[in-house]
């Protein structure tokens, strides 16, 4: 574990010998964020004179540099004391009880040197309720786990110290299928590729009719031609791991059990487009997955498999730097996660051009999702019939999926795409299922009257993301837990986002206090189907789904948060003039 | 020359220009606020919205294309206008009859045009500063709606880059690039570019407040809907 204590920010020659280190050797301003990331962990905070000193080696002024502080939720102005802890606030976090436990602790650690707040789903659904303390994630949060935590932050016990055993992260793989069940990443694949060529090898990737696993569905081989076609300077390949869909762990089974097969993936794509950079955007959630990563690269390069001369090919040399994400869900975009490689607000950008044109420092880009990597190691290994013998006519082969909720066997299962919701609610036990989640807060809220439906392309798509709803649970808190995601992570770039998702999340929680209406309900209906049509990017345009389908097919889950009165529009007199009574009343705040 | 069609009218486009470039050129007027012609397209307004092919996509970042077929004036086109401008009135306090800006603000002028009288949603009334710092200007951010030619304007034209963005989400508010966040200690000047692109109220000139009777201010002689963008100023 990297994170010993927190260093002392009142000392700013200090601080600035210190930045200056972790800007060496670059003093680069594409790599801002990740120095902020650094800093953060050294101080508990940005402090004024590291802002100072970063502006005066990057040729970005203060209000940039703040600008991008203030963007992500890791990074802060403020202080966050020895042990930041964040709980992780998914709804499958908060069907665990994560609530109670968080106010536990609350009170457990008062005055201590500590902060602790929530934060979006870490990706550890099959496992929660779960935290992170200074980045690093603990899993099943119990009475128990919570008063040892309590006891080492009372103590004052550096992190350094705390009990492996709370940092043990569990893969949970339930159902293999032909992908899981292959082995891959010792280079063959890379050495089929070159024998075949790159045409052979695209050819082969077209045939096995695989698309992108991150949601979108594009299909992989089309992406890798259109980038290689666009004239460069430079190519490059980029791995989103920024794994922020809430209910989706995938990626990160993915990396602690494959990695090699993903590499092996990235460095299939480098030699077809002819890329000699590559990243790994790792989401800040799974820093404890940074150093593994970094070991195999380092592994990999000692095998020849990275680096200069990859497999004694002369002309091919490509390597992958691990970028850290820091607490931004919109970074999942690929066009804002391309403006966070360069180290900046991660904002989405105008469309097109599209990254495989104009990618990462305007050359054209291959931006794809990890398992969609791991899925061309294994089909250059295997073949293309291999693959597309699974599957349906539109998306073939197999996916994973990562199964969380109220279910007896949560974690990663494989199926072949056409497998019917039935067959999997079946398969992870779940437990009186009212409906499933799918592709997380962002889309579809099936009914368990349709579950004949099938995981496809065609009929239901989703980026990995399957959580089970029991029937003893309230939709409305589904929804509610959604709506404060949005809000939290829209980036706030377009009107419907940034005001949508805000009056989406009032009007929950008006239902949520029992203060609905009617006309709320149609003012709802108005702001979601807005979104849909008229976002900037995905965040916007997927946010409504999950909402408009419970309005649409199960109307009636509103009817406990309706206002007795039955009015068109709720009002409360009292929150109403409360601001008035707050300067007009007599005491110590008055005028 | 390569050619497609607003609501039926033919429009001319040299290719690379965008379908609200092509309008204009051609006279024709979509609705906008974080367009202006001498700067990049940016697209996080949305009032621009068209409909091709039976979607929404707003006409300043789409390419022309030979053959489109683009739906501009069209009542339900309209509708997700206002709706779009709804949003902004509510989410900022704009306080029309007692604004300096009032007659000569986009804003108001395009929500005219688009039918929006007055908002349905409850208003949000955030809590917003002013900067009254400077000697010759006023910075009311209660206003903002966000569109960022200001920032564009210092950075592109004035090289100074006095105005940024900060925050996420509804946290997202226009900032002054200088060491304790003040117009005053910024090197702001009145004859800067972006002194004069402010399409709302936030960026106000001091000193001649109400010069022009309301009644008698550039909307108010010239509806936005029938003047050429380069007239602003």
């Amino acid at each position: 574990m990297s994170t010993g204590s927190i260093l002392q920010a009142n000392d700013a020659s200090a601080i600035v010998n210190t930045v200056k280190q972790v800007m060496h050797p670059l003093f680069d301003q594409t790599y801002l964020l990740q120095y902020l990331i650094k800093i953060q962990a050294l101080y508990a905070c940005i402090p004024p004179a590291a802002i100072q000193t970063l502006h005066e080696k990057l040729a970005l002024t203060e209000a940039q540099i703040k600008s991008v502080i203030s963007f992500y939720s890791f990074l802060s102005i403020d202080y966050q004391g020895k042990y930041r802890i964040l709980f992780s606030d998914n709804i499958t976090d908060r069907m665990a009880g994560n609530q109670s436990l968080f106010h536990q602790l609350s009170e457990a650690i008062k005055g201590a040197d500590a902060s602790i707040d929530f934060t979006s789903c870490t990706g550890l659904c099959d496992q929660g309720p779960a935290m992170l303390v200074n980045g690093h994630a603990i899993n099943r949060l119990d009475t128990q786990r919570i008063n040892d935590i309590a006891q080492l932050v009372n103590n004052n016990e550096s992190l350094t110290n705390w009990p492996d055993n709370l940092f043990k992260i569990e893969d949970n793989i339930r159902r293999g299928d032909i992908q899981l069940n292959a082995r891959a990443g010792d280079g063959s694949g890379i050495k089929n590729a070159m024998n075949l060529g790159y045409q052979k090898t695209l050819q082969i990737l077209q045939n096995s009719g695989l698309r992108g696993r991150g949601g979108a569905g594009f299909t992989t081989a089309k992406k890798w031609q259109l980038c290689k076609q666009s004239e460069a300077v430079q190519r490059y390949v980029v791995c989103n791991a920024d794994e922020g869909e809430p209910g989706t762990f995938k990626d990160r089974v993915l990396f602690n059990s494959s990695a090699h097969s993903v590499i092996e993936g990235m460095t299939i794509c480098a030699y077809v487009i002819g890329a000699q950079k590559g990243f790994i955007y790792l989401r800040g959630e799974y820093l404890y997955l940074l150093e593994h990563l970094n070991d195999v690269l380092q592994r990999r390069r000692e095998a020849g498999l990275l680096g200069q001369k990859i497999l004694g090919k002369l002309n091919f040399k490509f390597d992958i730097e691990v970028h850290l994400g820091a607490g931004a869900y919109i970074c999942g975009e690929e066009s804002a996660l391309i403006e966070s490689l360069e180290g900046k607000r991660g904002m989405p950008r105008i469309r097109p051009p599209f990254p495989v044109t104009e990618g990462y420092k305007n050359q054209p880009t291959v931006v794809n999702n990890v398992e969609t990597f791991w899925s061309v190691s294994r089909i250059l290994l295997k073949g293309s019939n291999w693959f597309n013998k699974l599957g349906t006519k539109e998306s073939t082969g197999t996916r994973l999926l990562s199964i969380s909720g109220d279910c007896e066997r949560p974690g990663i299962y494989e199926y072949p795409f056409g497998v019917t919701l039935q067959k999997i609610v079946e398969d992870c036990g779940g437990i009186e299922t009212q409906a499933v989640q799918m592709a997380g807060a962002a889309g579809n809220t099936v009914l368990a009257r349709d579950f004949d439906h099938q995981v496809s392309f065609e009929d239901l798509s989703t980026g990995g993301s399957f959580i089970l709803i029991g029937g003893n649970r309230n939709l409305l808190d589904m929804l509610t837990n959604f709506a404060d995601f949005f809000k939290h992570e829209s980036c706030g770039f377009c009107t419907p986002c940034r005001v949508g998702t805000s009056l989406i999340a009032d009007t929950l929680h008006r239902f949520e206090k029992g203060q609905g209406c009617s006309g709320d309900l149609q003012h709802l209906k108005k702001v979601l189907k807005l979104m849909q049509k008229s976002s900037f990017c995905g965040l916007g345009s997927s946010a409504p789904t999950a909402f408009l389908n419970v309005l649409e097919n199960s109307p009636d889950v509103f009817d406990c948060g309706m206002s007795v009165e039955s009015a068109e529009i709720y009002f409360d007199l009292n929150a109403a003039t409360a601001e008035y009574k707050k300067i007009t009343e007599p005491g110590e705040k008055g005028i | 020359m390569p050619a497609f069609k607003i609501d039926d009218q033919e429009v001319e486009f040299i290719p690379g220009q965008s379908v609200m470039q092509a309008a204009l050129a051609a006279d024709i007027y979509i609705p906008h606020l974080c367009f202006h012609e001498d700067f990049k397209a940016h697209g996080s307004c949305r009032i621009c919205l068209v409909m091709q092919n039976g979607r929404y996509l707003s006409a300043c970042t789409i390419p022309a294309v030979e053959g489109m077929d683009i739906i501009n004036i069209r009542d339900d086109v309209q509708e997700q206008r206002k709706q779009l401008l709804e949003l902004l009135f509510i989410e900022g306090n704009h306080v029309c009859p007692s604004c300096e800006k009032s007659g000569s603000c986009s804003l108001q002028s395009v929500a005219e045009f688009c039918g929006l009288l007055s908002p349905s949603l409850p208003f949000m009334y955030p809590n917003r500063s002013v900067d009254a710092s400077h000697a010759d200007f006023l910075l009311d951010f209660n206003r903002c709606i966000l569109c960022e030619l200001c920032v564009r304007a210092s950075r592109d034209v004035d090289g100074k880059s006095v105005f940024g963005i900060s925050g996420r989400g509804s946290n997202a508010h226009l900032v002054v690039n200088s060491a304790d966040g003040k117009l005053v200690s910024s090197s702001f000047e009145k004859t800067d570019r972006a002194a004069s692109i402010c399409p709302v109220g936030v960026i106000l000139p001091k000193h001649r407040g109400f010069k022009v009777p309301i009644g008698k201010r550039e909307f108010d002689v010239t509806a936005i809907n029938e003047r050429r963008e380069n007239d602003a100023g």
